[in-house]
């Protein structure tokens, strides 16, 4: 496969048109510490951030600089000390789109099977919910079994979490961000624990699912290949305490192969992310 | 699997031995019946005043198991009231701790006072010595139940409810079944000595009777059938913990009392 268009390296990836585009996620001067007085941690310097609809924002930056704090936000799970955090025009804590999250750490409720875990969104959010009592063990089941398949843990979904390595742990986790179809997916660090050939496989079924249904992505990773090959923008942060250095356009036409990782125009691109972070890193 | 089985084989043999060993150093040591009376002495009573001791048996079971469950009731609601937020946790715990660690005992001469001898304050001891169990663990396992597995429902816009109904109370069956085998012992335990002061109906009672009657085979007898129904009722609520919290099995450093 070859490059159609240069990879725009120089570019912000805030355009005049994207500027105008509805916003999935909006972070105005959002900052966030914990603790107070003398232990006081700021986890994220004011940070101004926004993500258009459909779009696959991909978020790298050192250890410890604050990108999962970002997704938190994003998702409800804290509250900023200062600044808005504007999810599908409304607060955050208003739940106005529909959210997939894959954690971190691919939490799994210990008591419950895989299959009933990855089922979880659809017991709780609508419109599923309505109908989970009539179809858990129909539709949602087969559905559940479609997605583990998709990733490779066919035949797992009646294992219990302890009974999964992590890498898998991980991948059933990706399938409980995807069930119910949401219209922002929060990914942090989703194929961390992946070797290399499995997490490309991943790679091409996520870009799938994306150009399926355009869901607004922010994915987290440590994998500048990963960041380049999956999103439409990445964006640096410095070390803690965090803000966003770097924004820049992922030019490259969709659907991708994965090919293109060995392209000179993408090497280069990535060579140019990695060196900024080796930078800010000092 | 097999290791289990040869160690319930030894337990088993172990009882067995026990029971030898006391016949037989009755008969050499020619111990007198008023005092200890040998294990087929006391099978033979049970066999024969079996008759009269069934609905003594029936009533202490009865008021055991209307005093738990009560308790279970009241705990369960206490516990979660208390669990559900991590302010009102801190806040009570060291009151429960206070409260459970007064001899429940000392409850039983009020509680005559307040109904009479009989079923009631039998009933109402059982209830009350088996409460503070249940509430500390269930207030425990909710309250530290990992955010992280509340994140996972959070981050879909779970609300409290259905918060505490998908991922607190399931995490705190495992403390919560730890509890109830300790509650029906202390049930058990507090029936029985209710009947002992103050009813004239209840094993408790038939040994107190049977002691100021110098029967001593039948106040052994009482106590074999206590220890039996003691170790059934643990046992059936082992295995019901065991069915239900299986998935925690695998760490098992649970139960706080
Ligand atoms: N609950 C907390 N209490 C106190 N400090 C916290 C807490 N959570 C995070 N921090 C601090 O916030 C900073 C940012 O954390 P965050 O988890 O967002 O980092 P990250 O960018 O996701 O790092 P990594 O790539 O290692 O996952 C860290 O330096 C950490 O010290
Ligand atoms: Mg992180």
């Amino acid at each position: 496969m070859t490059v159609q268009r240069p990879i725009d390296a120089a570019q912000p990836g805030v355009d005049a048109v994207t500027t105008r585009a509805p916003k999935a996620v909006k972070l105005e001067n959002v900052s966030v510490v914990f603790g107070r007085g003398e232990k006081a941690v700021t986890a994220l310097a004011p940070t101004t951030l926004d993500l258009e609809k459909g779009a696959f924002l991909a978020l790298v930056g050192p250890s410890g600089c604050g990108k999962s704090t970002i997704l938190k936000l994003v998702s409800n799970l804290l509250a900023p000390s200062s600044g808005v955090v504007i999810v599908g025009g409304k607060e955050a804590k208003a739940k106005a789109l529909k959210v997939g999250m894959a954690f971190q750490n691919p939490t799994m409720l210990p008591w419950l099977s895989i299959e009933r875990n990855v089922m979880l969104p659809l017991k709780i959010v609508p419109p599923y919910c309505h109908r989970f009592r009539a179809e858990r063990k129909g539709e949602f089941r087969d559905r559940v079994h479609a997605l583990l398949d998709k990733v490779g843990l066919t035949g797992f979904g009646d294992h219990f979490p302890w009974q999964l390595s992590g890498g898998m742990l991980q991948r059933a986790s990706l399938c409980r961000a995807l069930i119910h179809e949401p219209d922002l997916l929060l990914l942090d660090e989703p194929f961390g624990a992946l070797d290399q050939f499995t997490r490309e496989e991943l790679w091409a079924i996520l870009q799938d699912l994306y150009l399926d249904r355009r869901p607004s992505v922010i994915l987290v990773t440590h994998d500048l290949r990963e960041a380049g090959f999956l999103a439409s923008r990445i964006c640096v942060m410095s070390p803690r305490p965090g803000k966003i250095i770097s924004d820049r356009a992922v030019d490259i036409p969709r659907p991708r192969d994965i090919g293109l990782i060995y392209q000179p125009a993408f090497v280069e691109m990535t060579q140019e992310l990695r060196a900024l972070i080796a930078q800010v890193r000092k | 699997m097999d290791d289990e089985l040869s160690i319930n084989i030894a337990s088993a043999a172990l009882i067995c031995g026990f029971f030898a060993l006391w016949e037989v150093l009755c008969l050499l040591l020619g111990v007198s019946d008023l005092i200890l009376p040998r294990p087929s002495d006391i099978v033979a009573t049970l066999i024969d005043r079996f008759p009269v001791l069934w609905p003594h048996i029936l009533q202490t079971l009865y008021t055991t198991l209307v005093g738990f469950a009560l308790g279970v009731g009241i705990g369960v609601a206490i516990g979660v009231l208390i669990g559900v937020s991590r302010i009102a946790y801190g806040v009570a715990y060291p009151l429960l701790v206070g409260f459970s660690s007064i001899p429940k005992v000392a409850v039983v001469p009020i509680f005559v006072l307040w109904f009479g001898s009989g079923t009631t304050p039998a009933i109402l001891t059982a209830m009350v010595i088996c409460v503070f169990p249940i509430v500390v663990n269930i207030a425990t396992g909710l309250a530290t139940t990992e955010p992280e597995l509340e994140d996972v429902l959070k981050s879909l816009g779970a609300s409290r409810r259905q918060i505490l109904w998908n991922v607190g109370l399931p995490r705190t069956m495992p403390y919560f079944f730890a509890s109830l085998k300790v509650a029906i012992t202390l049930s058990f335990v507090g029936a029985v000595l209710s009947e002992t002061v103050a009813s004239n109906r209840g094993i408790g009672n038939v040994m107190m009777s049977a002691s100021s009657n110098f029967d001593v085979s039948l106040v052994f007898a009482g106590l074999m059938i206590l220890a039996a129904l003691g170790v059934a009722l643990y046992v059936v609520f082992s295995m019901l913990e065991r069915r239900v919290t299986g998935w925690a099995t695998r760490k098992n450093d649970f139960a706080v009392t």
